[in-house]
């Protein structure tokens, strides 16, 4: 047990763990919105655009975190701008920007006389580098985020369903698409660090689909797929101490897996639910 | 305020394409409006500018006294055709049909049991409460339709717009629809509905009105059916009837024109 135990001994794991649950339980969430709308793309694009945030605040030495940051909500905003005057997908929408905006950061770093080497560090990211201010940063917009999520479930769920019908109604579709586009960025800011830039996109996605793949309701989808964020978190980072590996790619594998494995589970039940003959009364039907 | 929806001169473009050109009509509290009308005619452009979803370009447009985008929260209901969304989106009937009740509670309340009884009180007018817990992929086409009018029933809404909500129903469920559309709107509820089906007009409906970017007739559905215009309707209705379903499931041109690359 001792054994099993000794990776969290040391301090700078225990700060990873946190960041790790905090990061992996967020994306997840989210994730749920995110595949629901099949924005799968959202996650790796505003991601590349913070890019030219973190140069940016390199370049002036401001904090990382605060150019990230105000570089990715400005992206989100601009890619629902762009889709809903341009009338063109958010797909297509996503790809504008983004390029035009990791273009950016990589024409910025080019120019600088001396190669900023810790930049790489937030391309693939390094969780076991989080500092108690990390902490304090992540945890902080993490629990931001959890209470927009809270205020805004039901719009959002309404909106992501069927988003002309809750105009109708009076629920502004192009508001949500705004506030969730925002909740995005803001997220993968969160996840910068400890899974990089690169990688924060499985997050967004992978957790949420195999939730999808194992229940019919949008809560137990939620649940389940902020669930197995957690599971792959932390599930991952142990599992690197040991492999001797990079933390965040362990943890998007643990994640992968784990969709294969809920899509084997799937699959089982449909074979098993068309072996048993199903007679359903006509008059229920009806 | 005398009526429900008021219409004069209304105008509406997409880009260079006017879908309605000069459109007049009021609907009254407590009446039926019917509208027909060839494919690409408005019709489904009519009730989502009612609806508030896309602006007037031109004339004037009252919905319940004000312009549709300041009508207030929860009032219009809007069935829409149900190729509309994703079926495969992980909710039951049930889910779908509380949604109708969202539009009227703020973040901070719960669903209640009132919003349950009038979930329940839609499901049974539907006739769908037996498969409350079905996951909506599992349900057919004439049971989305229903799923939909359920919805907008537990809104309680104050006007109702409907598109096309007969399209892939059966018989049964046709009537029972249009029982519980003439029972709303014998309780003071304006309805505006697109149609496809003219055999059923005289039943659902108080007044018609023959659409096609124009009004070409508005009247009471008997004086409309003896007018030159219905048949012309007809007429050019099975011209074109086969192609749309096989070709043309939407009105590709009155919906909004979306880039995709």
């Amino acid at each position: 047990m001792t054994l099993l135990l000794a990776p969290f001994h040391y301090p700078f794991m225990q700060r990873a763990c946190i960041a790790a649950l905090a990061v992996g339980m967020l994306c997840s969430a989210m994730g749920t919105y995110v595949v629901l709308r099949r924005l799968a793309f959202i996650g790796d694009g505003i991601a590349h655009a913070s890019f030219a945030g973190i140069v940016i605040a390199y370049m002036r030495g401001a904090n990382y975190y605060l150019g990230a940051a105000i570089v990715a909500v400005l992206t989100a905003l601009g890619i629902g701008f762009v889709h809903r005057r341009g009338r063109i997908s958010m797909d297509t929408s996503i790809g504008v920007l983004f390029t035009g905006a990791f273009a950016l950061g990589v024409f910025l770093m080019s120019r600088q006389s001396n190669y900023a080497v810790d930049l790489q560090s937030f391309l693939f990211g390094d969780i076991l580098a989080v500092q108690t201010n990390d902490l304090i940063i992540i945890v902080g917009l993490a629990l931001f985020v959890v209470v927009a999520l809270a205020v805004l479930y039901r719009g959002l769920l309404y909106t992501t369903f069927d988003p002309v019908v809750a105009e109708a109604g009076g629920i502004s579709s192009g508001a949500y698409e705004y506030a969730l586009l925002v909740l995005v960025a803001l997220t993968v800011i969160i996840g910068l660090q400890s899974v990089g830039i690169v990688l924060v996109a499985a997050l967004l996605v992978t957790p949420a689909a195999a939730a999808y793949q194992l229940t019919k309701r949008f809560a137990p989808m939620f649940a389940l797929s902020t669930l197995f964020g957690a599971i792959s978190s932390l599930g991952g980072l142990y599992l690197s101490y040991y492999a001797r590996g990079s933390s965040g790619a362990t943890i998007v594998l643990f994640t992968t897996v784990l969709f294969f494995v809920a899509l084997a589970i799937k699959s089982v039940r449909q074979s098993a639910a068309r072996r048993t003959i199903h007679v359903s009364p006509p008059a229920l039907s009806k | 305020m005398t009526s429900a929806v008021h219409a004069r001169d209304l105008v509406v473009r997409y880009d260079d394409f006017v879908a309605l050109d000069g459109v007049s009509f009021d609907v009254g509290f407590g009446e039926a409006l019917g509208v027909v009308g060839p494919n690409g005619s408005g019709k489904s452009t009519l009730l989502k500018a009612i609806a508030g979803l896309i602006p007037r370009s031109g004339g004037e447009l009252l919905v319940l006294g004000v312009e549709p985008r300041h009508v207030t929260g929860g009032s219009i209901a809007y069935v829409p055709q149900v190729e509309s969304v994703d079926w495969s989106f992980p909710a039951t009937v049930w889910d779908v049909v509380a949604m109708g009740r969202f539009p009227r509670l703020p973040f901070w309340t719960l669903f209640g049991a009132q919003d349950r009884a009038a979930v329940e009180h839609a499901l049974d007018v539907v006739k769908m409460r037996g498969l409350s817990r079905r996951p909506i992929a599992e349900l057919s086409g004439g049971q989305q339709q229903r799923v939909f009018v359920a919805r907008a029933l537990a809104q309680e809404p104050k006007l109702l717009l409907l598109d096309e909500p007969t399209t892939g129903v059966d018989a049964a469920t046709e009537k029972a629809l249009c029982d519980v559309v003439r029972e709303l709107v014998h309780g003071g509820l304006p309805v505006i509905m697109a149609t496809h089906d003219l055999e059923s007009v005289s039943r659902w409906f108080d007044r018609l009105m023959v659409l096609d970017r124009q009004v070409l007739a508005i009247g009471e559905p008997r004086e409309v059916a003896e007018s030159g215009v219905y048949a012309s309707i007809r007429e050019s209705l099975h011209t074109h009837g086969h192609m749309r379903v096989d070709h043309e499931p939407h009105e590709s041109h009155t919906t909004h024109p979306e880039i995709r690359l």
